[in-house]
């Protein structure tokens, strides 16, 4: 008997649950990063600077770009686009969505219009958009809107075609209206397909807001880039690109921590969490 | 509109029949063919049969969420056009909202008839507390058991305060223990609120044990009716089961349901 207890007390210790010893994600991705800019660093060099460009030669454009105020004035004029677009696609896109996926009857008289327009090819129409609105801030707020309005539509619409017959069901045999039945039950069981093409609109926003400073060429990061490009300045035209790419990685983050927020349920009921 | 006709409900020669389309042709199917029942106030009745026998779309056209093809529905004397207070519909699956806590779930129903503020919650947690989970009352459904859920879903029906309670199938997901439990601990809450209870099941000790009265379906007509002999209040269930009576009432109940089977 006292063997049997000295072998099974050891064992006990080791089926506690442990303290998991992994490496934290933010460590890998930081490794992973550097690992890159360090390739780029040692192999850019080589290149002939008007072909490629390498980190410390962007860094030095950068605080170039920073210190002449060029930057700064160059990211506000574009994210007062972008806040303006994005935005309007996410007020008028979610509500969009979640009444197509609702009627049958708007389902058929708009959702071909949704799923076509999804697939226009916008670059061929923005200077039509610029005769109309001129080359100012309308123009790239359009198209910013443009780009990220129909995947939050379809999104939604395809999350609330998901929602099961079930929970409406609930909503029904509480004698519940149409409208309490969308914004109590189909728009909190649509939020995890309403924030995936929220998501996708966020790089596709970003993308949208620099092409339209390419046609407009005045104002914002998109110009920056296009001049540097014709003046064959490489590395100050990698100074946007980079802020761009920051800036829709972060974006994404946002829009993530808001999810967690708003639908924390979800998080729980997926396999991964997310720490 | 007086006291003892509230819980009353009756099928008056119901038809229903849907329309499918199975590989382009247009069939049409006969789900219930004049259906006739009455239940009183504070009976108990269990619906049986074989699945596809009719017996949950009774249930569903009882509860105003289908409409009959023909013949009359009523409750407490009232048709039934749709939906209604009067009647509380337990899900097969719980078929709780999963963005809100157990106690939300019990609220949800109370707010869309209407009440508001601090009476809210308490009712609310007055319900939850009936089914045994005030202390889950702030857990959202992922982190209840299957028993768990379906009691919060018990307790959203009931809170509304309706007359008849209509059960589709509540138990029919979970362990034998647990519906055991919850068999016993649905006749205790009758006893205690008097509610008219009409009870989907495909299984036939529940229907026994449950029931004051057990009507089997088949293809869609009621096949037969039983009344069963046993007191109320039934006490230890697991008792019951051992007793002659229980034994009698479920062997006529399981020949009926078999002569149906011998006959497809």
């Amino acid at each position: 008997m006292s063997k049997i207890e000295t072998i099974s007390a050891p064992q006990a210790v080791e089926d506690a649950p442990k303290l998991k010893r992994e490496i934290p994600k933010w460590v890998i991705t930081t490794m992973s990063v550097s690992l890159v800019i360090l390739a780029w660093e040692i192999f850019g060099r080589d290149v002939n600077p008007v072909f490629g460009s390498y980190p410390s030669a962007i860094a030095v454009a950068f605080w170039k770009l920073v210190v002449s105020g060029q930057l700064l004035a160059a990211l506000t004029q574009s994210l007062k686009a972008f806040v303006v677009g994005y935005g309007l696609s996410v007020l008028i896109g979610v509500p969009l969505g979640l009444l197509i996926g609702r009627s049958r009857f708007l389902e058929a008289a708009i959702g071909i219009f949704i799923t076509g327009a999804y697939a226009m090819p916008l670059v061929a129409l923005v200077p039509l958009l610029v005769l109309w609105m001129g080359l100012g801030f309308a123009v790239k707020a359009c198209v910013v809107f443009l780009m990220a309005v129909f995947p939050i539509v379809i999104n939604t619409w395809l999350g609330v075609r998901a929602v099961p017959k079930t929970l409406i069901e609930v909503g029904k045999s509480f004698v519940a209206s149409d409208f309490t039945i969308l914004r109590r039950i189909v728009l909190p069981a649509t939020i995890p397909y309403i924030m995936a093409g929220i998501k996708l609109a966020v790089g596709r926003g970003v993308v949208a807001m620099v092409i339209a400073e390419f046609f407009t060429a005045i104002s914002g990061l998109g110009a920056i880039i296009i001049n540097a490009a014709n003046a064959f300045d490489t590395a100050r035209m990698f100074v946007p690109v980079i802020v761009l790419m920051v800036l829709a990685t972060m974006l994404n983050a946002f829009v993530g921590w808001i999810e967690r927020k708003v639908a924390p349920w979800q998080v729980e009921l997926s396999g991964r969490d997310e720490g | 509109m007086n006291e003892a006709s509230t819980g009353q409900v009756s099928m008056n020669d119901v038809s229903k029949t849907f329309t499918l389309k199975v590989d382009g042709q247009i069939q049409i199917v006969q789900a219930l063919k004049s259906v006739n029942f009455d239940v009183k106030q504070a009976e108990i009745v269990t619906l049986i049969g074989p699945s596809g026998c009719g017996k949950t779309t009774a249930l569903r056209i009882l509860m105003g969420l289908e409409t009959a093809s023909r013949g009359r529905v009523s409750v407490g004397g009232k048709q039934v056009h749709g939906c209604g207070y009067d009647r509380g519909l337990v899900f097969q699956h719980a078929e709780l909202l999963p963005w809100l806590t157990a106690a939300q779930n019990v609220m949800f129903g109370l707010e869309m008839k209407g009440m508001r503020g601090a009476e809210l919650r308490d009712t609310a947690l007055r319900y939850l507390d009936l089914v045994g989970l005030k202390d889950a009352a702030n857990r959202r459904p992922y982190q209840l058991s299957g028993g768990m859920k379906q009691r919060v879903g018990i307790a959203r029906a009931l809170a509304i305060d309706p007359e008849v309670l209509l059960m589709d199938e509540p138990f029919g997901a979970l362990d034998a223990q647990t519906r055991e439990t919850l068999q016993g601990e649905l006749l205790e809450i009758q006893a205690r609120t008097k509610k008219t209870i009409i009870f989907v099941t495909h299984d036939l000790d529940e229907a026994v044990l449950l029931a004051d009265r057990i009507i089997v379906m088949r293809a869609g007509s009621i096949q037969e009716t039983f009344q069963v002999p046993l007191p109320r209040p039934r006490g230890n269930l697991g008792a019951l089961r051992g007793t002659a009576e229980f034994a009698e009432a479920r062997y006529q109940v399981w020949k009926a349901l078999h002569s149906a089977e011998a006959v497809h």
